[in-house]
């Protein structure tokens, strides 16, 4: 029993205390000028939106016209019909650059990510001697220019008899995503209890086994983050796939520079094209974007 | 809180009966000289030697940063020791990886996987040991069914409310039986109505499965009531290890008896001298038989909460003092005054009050010592009316000034008394 018992108030003193006159309803609390700030901010951010927006609709609006109707002064204006003949014209262009672009960005997203959740969890959870050096030595990767290493890349590609394919292009993916992999996991598994790594290994769990079943399951969300990093970095990539590969691997991005390509820039299909490649990674963000709000720690820890 | 909440953690005795107890003998715990270095030179645990016998229950006590949940950490292996062996059983296991010393652990934060049903976060441990499945499942579904959690075995740790996981967090150790049990604080995020509950089952537990156990905690009552022997740790080295009621009663040191007993023990700057000791003109004469008969000297003299009586019972030395605040407590009350007499604020007392509420610390500076004093609710006492109070000369502690170390009373003495 602690002693933190008071002794009775004298009677004196014991004054019925009366409080305010409880309201009815709700009150909320708020300064007098808050609903016309309230609007004056919308009207900034809708307006902000709008801006940032132009880029999108001038691109969607093109898409839709055909060849007399694109011109650089009447870029603004509404297309005549929305005809898909442009999309039509540009899919069988784009149509093995995209087959290309899935089958190594997905797997480059993958394996990146399951290594960088290897380093962070052994950096942040199991860590070695070394490990304040070694952290940092991987994310100076982070900074090196493409351009400086392209040449050695390529050579390296190469004595490895890798050039040309698409394996090739996805080791050079998988290996230039671990810097910011490797430093997505750690931050997120240093936020990460310590005892939960202590109690698998007193349940029996070695290095190998705690990181499978216990921390990966946890890095969900960080999974989710790092895989649609990685596969918007590998999609959106042109000058590696461009070097690495032959013709018949090039990946969309090199196929969309084609389209582009030729005397007459033919603007409605550039725009078709550009909107057809960025659809894969808009659908990675729609479909793994609500794990980043997900609370999958919930109940790890006391209540 | 939940109806749930509420339930005892062993929802029927006959169930606990039923539980299989670890096969074989249990084990002990030893600890030879070990010390514990953290990179950066901080020495967490100094030289502690440590003998834990097979099936006992053993509390390690101390204020926050005295190394306690290292000693804890060091046994399990989540911790190198920098120097000393570690035992358990007759294996050395100083060298033996966590996994590979058949201890559990009980954590503070329970530390339940959040992505695994309840189920899963039971049969863990078998699981990675390689319990064939079906005997895996049934000791998962015998210890949920002792801790009452059968119906919760397919939800996840999330939708648990804090009683249920911390079963859940002892579910799982039990399920593993194991020669050891270690447990860092298990009840601190318990409210505290179902901490004192869950401290009982805990003992009931102990009781049935026999288990050798360590627990951690820093409260001085859940060590009291639970160890069968207590540790108490201050700055990484053992101060003692005894049993509840000889640590209560022969304190080593100044810190140990600060830290063991609520409300503290009362503290002052006292003479020796003829035979009898005195503060502020008060003469008290030695208890027979005490080592300090024929000292002239100054001591620390400590008297605990329980040692005053109102009036002037039993020709007892008698104290007269003006009561400052009176707490009450209802079949008690706590008197507290200001003795005329120096405070003594040694690095120990203020380490172990320190421990017991942080927020202790004194709202005025004070330079005269301060008693609190337990007393029985009548005869009425008013705050600033002098009292007079008896003071038990049998149950007086002695300190050395200097090095804290106690001076009396020792057992030898008590007896010889008696």
């Amino acid at each position: 029993m602690t002693t933190t018992a008071t002794p009775p108030p004298p009677a004196s003193v014991a004054a019925p205390a009366t409080g305010p006159e409880p309201a009815d309803g709700p009150v909320r609390i708020r300064s007098p000028w808050a609903g016309y700030t309230t609007t004056a901010r919308y009207i900034i951010l809708f307006a902000l939106v709008c801006v940032f927006l132009l880029p999108v609709y001038v691109l969607l609006i093109t898409a839709f016209k055909d060849l007399a109707q694109v011109s650089p002064s009447r870029m603004w204006e509404w297309p005549d019909s929305l005809s898909l003949d442009t999309y039509r014209a540009v899919w069988p262009k784009l149509q093995d650059g995209l087959r290309n672009s899935l089958a190594m960005a997905i797997p480059a997203a993958l394996i990146s990510s399951f290594l960088g959740a290897a380093n962070g969890f052994v950096l942040s959870k199991w860590r070695f001697p070394g490990a304040d050096i070694v952290f940092p030595l991987i994310l100076f990767g982070m900074f090196i220019p493409y351009q400086a290493i392209l040449i050695p890349m390529r050579q390296t590609i190469s004595d490895l008899h890798l050039l040309g394919g698409l394996n090739g292009l996805i080791l050079a993916h998988v290996i230039y995503g671990l810097p910011i992999t490797t430093l997505i996991f750690r931050s997120y598994f240093t936020g990460i209890s310590d005892e939960l790594i202590d109690a698998a290994q007193v349940d029996g769990a070695g290095m190998i086994r705690t990181f499978l079943f216990v921390a990966l399951p946890i890095a969900v969300p960080a999974f989710a983050v790092s895989v649609i990093w990685q596969f918007t970095s590998a999609w959106n990539d042109f000058l590696f796939g461009l070097v690495l590969t032959n013709p018949d691997h090039w990946p969309v991005t090199v196929a969309l520079n084609n389209v582009a390509g030729g005397q007459v820039v033919p603007y409605h299909e550039a725009m078709a094209a550009a909107l057809l490649a960025s659809i894969p990674t808009l659908l990675v963000y729609i479909l793994m974007g609500r794990f980043f709000m997900r609370g999958l720690m919930a109940g790890a820890l006391k209540g | 809180m939940t109806a749930e909440q509420e339930n005892p953690m062993i929802a029927d005795q006959e169930k606990l009966m039923a539980l299989d107890t670890p096969a074989g003998e249990p084990s002990g715990i030893e600890l030879v000289n070990v010390t514990k270095r953290f990179r950066g030179g901080v020495v967490a645990v100094k030289d502690v030697s440590l003998s834990v016998q097979p099936g006992e229950f053993v509390a390690l006590v101390g204020p926050s940063g005295c190394g306690k949940s290292t000693v804890l950490r060091m046994i399990a292996g989540l911790e190198e020791v920098s120097a000393g062996r570690v035992r358990i059983g007759d294996r050395d296991v100083t060298a033996e990886l966590p996994q590979h010393r058949d201890v559990a652990m009980v954590f503070q934060s329970y530390a339940l996987y959040p992505r695994m049903s309840v189920r899963r976060n039971l049969g863990f441990g078998l699981r990675m040991r390689r319990t064939e499945k079906g005997e895996r499942n049934r000791r998962v579904a015998e210890v949920a069914d002792v801790l009452g959690l059968e119906h919760l075995l397919d939800r996840r740790p999330g939708a648990l409310s804090g009683g249920q996981r911390q079963r859940v967090a002892m579910g799982r150790a039990i399920v593993r039986e194991p020669r050891v049990f270690l447990m860092d604080e298990p009840l601190s995020n318990l409210d505290a109505k179902l901490r004192v509950s869950m401290r009982a089952q805990l003992s009931l537990l102990h009781k049935r499965l026999g288990v050798t156990t360590v627990y951690v905690t820093h409260d001085q009552i859940e060590a009291m009531t639970l160890g069968q022997r207590v540790a108490v740790l201050r700055d990484g080295t053992l101060q003692q290890f005894d049993t509840p009621q000889r640590l209560f009663r022969y304190p080593v040191n100044l810190f140990v008896a600060a830290f063991i007993g609520s409300p503290s023990m009362n503290f002052v700057q006292a003479r020796v001298a003829d035979g009898a000791v005195s503060f502020s003109g008060t003469k008290i004469p030695l208890p027979a038989g005490s080592p300090l008969a024929g000292a002239d000297r100054s001591v620390i003299l400590g008297m605990r909460p329980t040692a005053f009586a109102t009036g002037s019972a039993n020709g007892w030395p008698t104290l007269r003092v003006v009561p400052e605040v009176v707490e009450e407590l209802g079949d008690e009350r706590y008197v507290i005054f200001d003795v005329d007499a120096p405070r003594v604020d040694t690095e120990e007392t203020r380490a172990a009050v320190d421990a017991q509420a942080a927020d202790d610390a004194l709202l005025l500076p004070e330079d005269r010592a301060r008693f609190t004093v337990r007393l029985p609710t009548d005869p009425p006492i008013d705050v600033g009316e002098t009292v007079s109070l008896a003071l038990n000369p049998n149950r007086l502690y002695f300190f050395d000034p200097d090095s804290g170390a106690a001076l009396g009373p020792t057992p030898e003495q008590d007896s010889s008394a008696r």
